[in-house]
């Protein structure tokens, strides 16, 4: 097993290198830099701009150098944990960056949980009632969930909260906690306000998960090894949960690493709507400023998650199925 | 000793045919002698619904040639009189009289109080519908000028069925319009998807090696990241002064530029267990270059799967122009795509005060609806010899 970690750890070096290279050639792509949209941004406000100073802060930001010598700063102070300066902030990215990646990497899990509560026993009654109406339903749900653009639904609800609750559901907690300490109240005021973003971003993932659940679970129904338990009198249940279910539960943790992509980047879109303090908003923001090293060190969280992600599936899988540990990498 | 029990060599002079021990029914013959697309079209046939949802698509794609027409004002009219006006009801009868599809007279009042306009129905004019009527001058196809429309109002009436937007232009012929972006920047998408999918896919799953490895590879750093913020972050580097032509190409082939991943794999997997077959094996020691046996006798094998998965991959492109658009970083007006129309319904305010701005959002739905329905039941019918 240790063996196993330890190669497929090693797997995602060159894999977050090459991640770290292309988002550093996204962001330099742009033309001009943030320096230029600031100074053409000053000048149409009438100031005048001492070009001495200018050539002062692109020494300092290093805007000169050429783009490897750049990406090289940048890659390498990653690794001290030092990833650049958001020019639009005037602050170090990693104090911009703080708790907005915590909250995105929270709403994450939380929303695996819940898709995983509501898929696995919709999946496995969908499976085993197969062609029933309860079938058809809640099929016809899961579609109508994988359909709907994830900010509409967003709209929606906050629409539908106001309306009947008279509640504003927009953030990730109460305005008192804002710029508070991290406390129980807190905590709970957070809990509080997840619930809507969660089911948001969940949908659509949940409804793609109980489509493969129901698939992978009927192949396995009908294998004979389950025609064999059922002439011997095993009951049905039983049946189902001894073996069907635990060769599928196989599917169901390698889909976490499929997942993750999907859900971060919902998160990003519906954070938008709802106006939470997670990433997307900043992102955005970042993107269309030209702040480079914010929106670079934004994207290779986001990257490093994902990667993360991948990893534990990977692993739990392997913990799972001895096969995978044995053939050295994922079945195909 | 007599040869009278010997049975003589015997030969019948009757033509021999090798039918008539075990003769096929004429139902039996037409299913072994069909050809395989002729099997998935049978197959295809069966799944009622994705028949349905399959002319459902097809009326929908034709429907963009002659969106002019089927459009009751031009895209750019704009009803300064009616702003932010709610979708207007469609009568038949009149005071118990059947009088056909008619709209009342649409007046507008100022509500001072709430400080927005109230419409309200002047039951007093009954303006009929005409059908094939004239209206909007606009260039059929670039190539004359007409000004025929399915439907308009009478003069003096007006008929917003889906309401109007902040500058008084009908949303039911903005979503009409909008359905030529939406629904092109899929397929376009998924054609330069599909020939990197298949190109990339077939030289790894043929040649094996080091060219697997690396294409392995960068599959697995593209499908590594979030596919929106990756999306975001490219669309922002489109420069602000390209033309609108240009900025859809650009979405389009950054949508296309993180799809492809999918169909590669799938073309590599199936190329692998295909490049083994005997019949290939023949074609290369004929001497056929690895391009034609890729092309002439791998390809032809896995095209419907492929056609299949393609379909299933198409609502995604759909949805993620939608959402770039809807953030403000995809297609920007004038192009009009459904997401561009619902970047205006992006302030919880203006969805709770005018709801029908986020009406175009049904087309969204029942597009994808349409295409997941139609590919699961390409999918099923992709392998007529399974069974």
């Amino acid at each position: 097993m240790l063996p196993y970690i330890a190669r497929r750890m090693l797997m995602m070096i060159p894999t977050l290198i090459v991640i770290s290279f292309i988002i550093f050639v996204i962001i330099q792509l742009p033309p001009g830099d943030y320096l230029e949209s600031y100074i053409s941004e000053l000048e149409s406000q009438g100031e005048s701009i001492d070009p001495a100073q200018i050539a002062a802060l692109r020494s300092q930001y290093g805007l000169d150098e050429p783009f490897l010598v750049q990406y090289f700063t940048w890659a390498t102070g990653m690794l001290h944990g030092d990833f650049g300066y958001s020019f639009e902030y005037g602050l170090p990215v990693s104090e911009v960056v703080g708790d907005r990646l915590f909250l995105t990497v929270v709403i994450s899990v939380f929303t695996i949980i819940f898709t995983w509560m509501i898929a696995f026993p919709i999946g496995m009654y969908t499976a085993t009632h197969q062609y029933s109406w309860g079938d058809y339903g809640l099929t016809l749900v899961g579609f109508l969930g994988l359909a709907t653009p994830n900010f509409l639904l967003a709209l929606v609800m906050l629409y539908f909260a106001n309306v009947t609750f008279g509640i504003s559901i927009g953030g990730l907690m109460d305005p008192e906690y804002l710029d508070a300490d991290w406390s129980w109240d807190k905590f709970v005021s957070i809990l509080q306000h997840l619930w809507i973003p969660v089911i948001v971003i969940g949908t659509s993932g949940t409804a793609a998960m109980i489509r493969r659940l129901r698939a992978n679970l009927l192949d396995e129904l009908h294998k004979p090894y389950v025609v064999t338990g059922r002439a011997k009198g095993v009951p049905p249940f039983k049946l189902l949960v001894k073996y069907p279910l635990r060769v599928s539960l196989n599917f169901f943790v390698a889909d976490i690493g499929s997942m993750l992509p999907s859900i971060i980047s919902g998160a990003e879109i519906v954070a938008v709507v709802l106006s939470l303090p997670t990433t997307g908003p900043i992102l955005i923001a970042a993107l269309q400023s030209q702040d480079m090293y914010l929106a670079g060190s934004f994207l290779m969280f986001l990257a490093l998650l994902t990667v993360i992600g991948v990893l534990v599936s990977d692993i739990a899988l392997a913990l799972l199925d001895p096969r995978i540990r044995l053939e050295g990498g994922r079945a195909a | 000793m007599s040869n009278e029990n010997v049975i003589e060599h015997y030969v019948s002079d009757k033509p021999f045919d090798p039918q008539s021990i075990e003769q096929l029914t004429p139902a039996q013959e037409k299913l072994y002698y069909a050809s395989q697309w002729q099997l998935m079209w049978w197959g295809f046939k069966r799944h009622k619904l994705a028949l349905f949802c399959g002319v459902l698509l097809v009326a929908m794609y034709l429907s963009i040639l002659v969106a002019e027409v089927l459009a009751p004002y031009a895209l750019k009219t704009r009803h300064t009189d009616y702003i932010y006006s709610p979708p207007q009801p469609v009568h038949l009868f009149h005071d118990g009289e059947f009088v056909g599809p008619f709209v009342y007279g649409w007046e507008q009042t100022l509500n001072m109080d709430k400080l927005i306009r109230e419409y309200s129905e002047n039951t007093s004019e009954v303006y009929p519908l005409s059908f094939f009527c004239r209206s909007d001058p606009y260039e059929f196809w670039s190539l004359w000028e007409t000004d025929i429309h399915l439907f308009c109002a009478p003069e003096g009436a007006t008929i917003f069925l889906l309401g109007t937007d902040r500058l008084g232009r009908d949303m039911l012929s903005r979503t009409i319009y909008g359905a030529r972006i939406s629904l092109t920047i899929g397929l376009i998408g998924i054609f330069i998807s599909f020939v990197l999918g298949i190109t990339l896919g077939g030289l790894a799953g043929y040649y094996g090696g080091w060219v697997d490895s690396s294409v392995q590879r960068v599959t697995e750093v593209i499908r590594s990241f979030p596919e929106l913020p990756l999306w975001m972050a490219l669309s922002a580097i489109l420069p602000v002064t390209w033309s609108p032509l240009w900025v859809f190409f650009g979405i389009t082939l950054i949508l296309a530029l993180l799809d492809w991943t999918g169909l590669a794999r799938a073309v590599r997997s199936k190329l692998m267990a295909l490049r083994e077959e005997d019949y290939c094996m023949a074609a290369e020691l004929m001497g056929a270059k690895p391009g034609r046996v890729i092309r002439r006798h791998l390809l032809p094998g896995i095209l419907s799967h492929l056609i299949a998965s393609a379909t299933l991959s198409i609502p995604a492109m759909i949805l993620g122009e939608t959402a770039l658009s809807f953030l403000g970083l995809g297609l920007r007006p004038p192009i009009t795509s459904w997401g561009v129309l619902l970047n205006e319904a992006q302030n919880i305010n203006v969805v709770a005060i005018y709801p029908w701005l986020i009406l175009p959002v049904v087309p969204v739905i029942v597009v994808i609806l349409a295409f997941n329905f139609f590919g699961d039941g390409l999918r099923d019918a992709a392998d007529p010899y399974k069974h």
